[in-house]
């Protein structure tokens, strides 16, 4: 089955997300993962829907007020978890190029990451990122992780993603 | 718990993240020594200033100490409470009932963040000024509390522990 990738980015305003949905529901397109938030007052949405073609649901989105959206069709992705769940936090005083050196310790240590938010806050920079990472790769790349964030000047922890699972 | 005599304590200007001094691991101190007990009285000052402060850590104040105030009284939140105190070279030596909960830091001004804490603790410390050992069982918010302040403590902040990518937030409004 086809699936379309779809992303909205724009300034925030009341009513995006029904304008959105309201708009792929009228064309039978079945929305199926989504995720929305605002970056700095920016209203940005990636979700994946399936039931139409990219052509059809570029024009139904094409007028949506202020906003700026992309459809692409996608294959299916394979959705198999690998590896156990870890969080990397990372803070200090914001410049350039946190998030690529942390990113890049990470990959190279085998892990993929699975979620990530960053916040700045005045000249705090924030990331945490959730992480799945091969059996016993933890200790090597706490290590490494270590040594960048010592490059970097800002504080980094490694440890184990809290399971609450009734 | 009743607070030992200390002088009367100074307002201090509260650092924010990211000072240094709030990622140093805080050196144990001599709780007799008198910059001690005017350190102690000054974070108690500090707090008792701060609208929604319920506890208050040395390095908040740019001081690299295991040194903190807690008083979670009257807080919604708060089963056991202890009133004001403060404690000296903490430590926690039992922790149990582990859950999630929403934290904010007057070091962190502009985000909040979940953190999974133990429900209940032991904590084993030293009471400024008298130098006599203190043991602390207590619960909930004050559980809370104590180890946010024993982590400050440790050169660690709440964002050192929150529970994933999207657990910490925008601050709306610091109270």
């Amino acid at each position: 089955m086809h699936e379309l990738a779809i992303t909205v980015i724009g300034p925030d305003r009341t009513g995006i997300v029904a304008d959105v949905a309201e708009a792929l529901a009228g064309l039978g397109a079945n929305l199926t993962d989504s995720t929305m938030t605002r970056l700095r007052g920016h209203f940005a949405m990636t979700l994946i829907c399936t039931g139409t073609s990219a052509e059809a649901a570029a024009m139904a989105l094409e007028p949506l007020d202020g906003v700026t959206t992309t459809v692409r069709e996608v294959s299916q992705a394979d959705v198999a978890a690998d590896g156990e769940p870890w969080v990397v936090s990372v803070h200090g005083a914001d410049r350039l190029g946190i998030v690529a050196a942390v990113t890049r310790e990470v990959a190279a240590g085998g892990g993929n990451i699975t979620d990530l938010s960053t916040r700045l806050a005045g000249t705090l920079y924030v990331l945490i990122a959730e992480v799945d990472l091969p059996s016993g790769a933890e200790d090597e790349l706490a290590e490494h992780l270590a040594v960048a964030a010592s490059e970097l000047g800002v504080d980094v922890t490694l440890r184990r993603a809290e399971s609450e699972i009734l | 718990m009743k607070l030992p005599d200390l002088p009367g304590g100074r307002v201090l200007p509260v650092v924010t993240a990211p000072a240094s001094v709030l990622s140093a691991t805080g050196v144990e101190v001599d709780p007799t020594d008198p910059a001690i007990v005017q350190l102690a009285a000054d974070l108690v000052a500090t707090m008792r200033v701060s609208p929604g402060c319920v506890g208050l850590a040395a390095p908040q104040v740019g001081v690299g100490a295991q040194v903190f105030a807690v008083d979670v009284g009257g807080h919604p939140k708060a089963v056991t409470t202890h009133g004001t105190f403060v404690l000296c070279n903490a430590k926690v030596v039992e922790a149990s009932r582990w859950k999630a909960g929403r934290e904010g830091c007057m070091s962190v001004p502009d985000l909040t963040g979940d953190v999974r804490r133990a429900g209940r603790v032991v904590v084993e410390a030293i009471a400024p000024g008298t130098g006599e050992p203190v043991t602390i069982t207590t619960d909930a918010f004050e559980a809370r509390a104590l180890q946010h302040e024993i982590d400050h403590c440790d050169g660690k902040l709440f964002l050192d522990r929150v529970a994933g990518a999207h657990a910490i937030y925008q601050r709306k409004v610091y109270l």
